[in-house]
């Protein structure tokens, strides 16, 4: 259970993006994009979220959670596949020398603010 | 079965710089999302602080030459014990120190301490942090000892298969420990934990008569998540399979001081 943790993260990170014109608008959403490979368990940062951002600029924006795949790409045939079960061998070539292009991902992406102007 | 449906492991970078790498800080562009809402892009690592502080690290332990070893394992799998015996076969050649993570005993850093190795024991009760060990602990813990002195530390991380492998601490090599009471199924319900260590110890090896363990898929599963990791068959107990363990060990330390 390191959601906490990562939740607390997220505030500070999103909360130093909020532009100095902008300080007293209501951030309205919290775009993540998360790796179906991370650790993190989106309900668990949500209901974490929920409570790290009483009292912050932050308070009642929505976290907003981009699940992304696990892609990898063979370094000695080229192949790229989508992997969906545990096994990270290529399925062409039986290499095991493999990079992952996408599934680890844990980023803010932006943030979204009301704009009162 | 789907097991990524829970949950697994970590990006993290060993100095090299992979395809997520996104720029720090710096300004922030706005657009205009939809009326009313602006959009700020933020394009961030959330565990950005804690990646630049491993990095941190990692450049302390190159200078002191110091090789810096992450132990991993759920609770009970002989992580302590395996360290007691293999701290006991490679002191004095190699000048050790300990740093054990631990909830809120120090059962196991007083366990280590008998080997004669500096003991650090980290309470891990902030941050919401006592499911692993970050890289900003691992640094407060570091201050109490002497690099200049040692060799090889060794992190005894929070017992867990999931958060730790979340979290850089600046090391060099990771290890995961599983011991066969544990199940054959385990490797596949956390394959990023043995995506992302270096090697796997098969502990307990004296408990296989007893049990319904099927080593073959053990290591089938574990060669199929991360191809080529050496697996080490062995027994804290009686210190079976610790002769190839203990080289492969002592390899990696070799290869990084004499650098």
């Amino acid at each position: 259970m390191h959601e906490m943790g990562i939740a607390m993260q997220i505030v500070e990170i999103a909360t130093a993006s909020i532009p100095a014109d902008m300080q007293c608008a209501r951030v309205q959403r919290v775009n993540l994009k998360v790796g179906k490979l991370s650790a993190i368990v989106a309900d668990s940062l949500r209901f974490c979220f929920d409570l790290v951002v009483k009292e912050t600029p932050l308070e009642g924006a929505e976290l907003v959670i981009e699940e992304l795949p696990v892609v990898v790409r063979c370094k000695a045939c080229e192949n790229q596949w989508t992997v969906t079960e545990p096994v990270f061998v290529c399925p062409v070539c039986k290499s095991g020398d493999i990079d992952i292009l996408s599934g680890l991902e844990l980023d803010i992406t932006s943030i979204e603010i009301e704009d009162e102007d | 079965m789907w097991f990524f449906a829970n949950r697994i492991i970590k990006r993290y970078h060993r100095g090299h710089h992979g395809p997520h790498d996104h720029h720090h800080g710096g300004g922030h562009d706005v657009e205009t999302k939809k009326s009313g809402t602006r959009e700020i892009k933020v394009v961030r690592r959330v565990l950005d602080a804690n990646d630049i502080m491993a990095g941190r690290m990692r450049a302390v332990f190159a200078e002191k030459g110091v090789f810096v070893l992450n132990m991993m394992s759920s609770p009970g799998s002989g992580k302590t014990t395996t360290l007691q015996k293999t701290l006991a076969r490679i002191m004095p050649g190699l000048r050790c120190a300990v740093i054990v993570g631990d909830i809120c005993t120090t059962v196991d850093a007083d366990r280590l301490a008998l080997s004669g190795a500096p003991v650090v024991q980290i309470n891990t009760d902030e941050f919401g942090g006592d499911c692993h060990l970050a890289a900003h602990v691992v640094e407060k813990a570091v201050a109490d000892l002497d690099l200049d002195n040692i060799d090889l530390l060794i992190v005894e991380n929070i017992g867990n298969l999931v958060c730790p492998a979340e979290f850089d601490i600046g090391e060099d090599k990771r290890v995961v420990v599983l011991s066969v009471t544990e199940g054959e199924d385990k490797p596949a319900k956390y394959p990023l934990m043995f995506r992302e260590c270096d090697a796997t110890l098969l502990n307990k090896i004296d408990l296989l008569p007893y049990l319904d363990f099927d080593m073959d898929l053990a290591r089938t599963s574990i060669a199929n998540i991360h191809p080529g990791m050496p697996v080490f068959e062995i027994s804290a107990k009686t210190e079976a399979g610790f002769d190839d363990w203990i080289a492969w060990l002592e390899a990696q330390v070799k290869e990084k001081l004499k650098g």
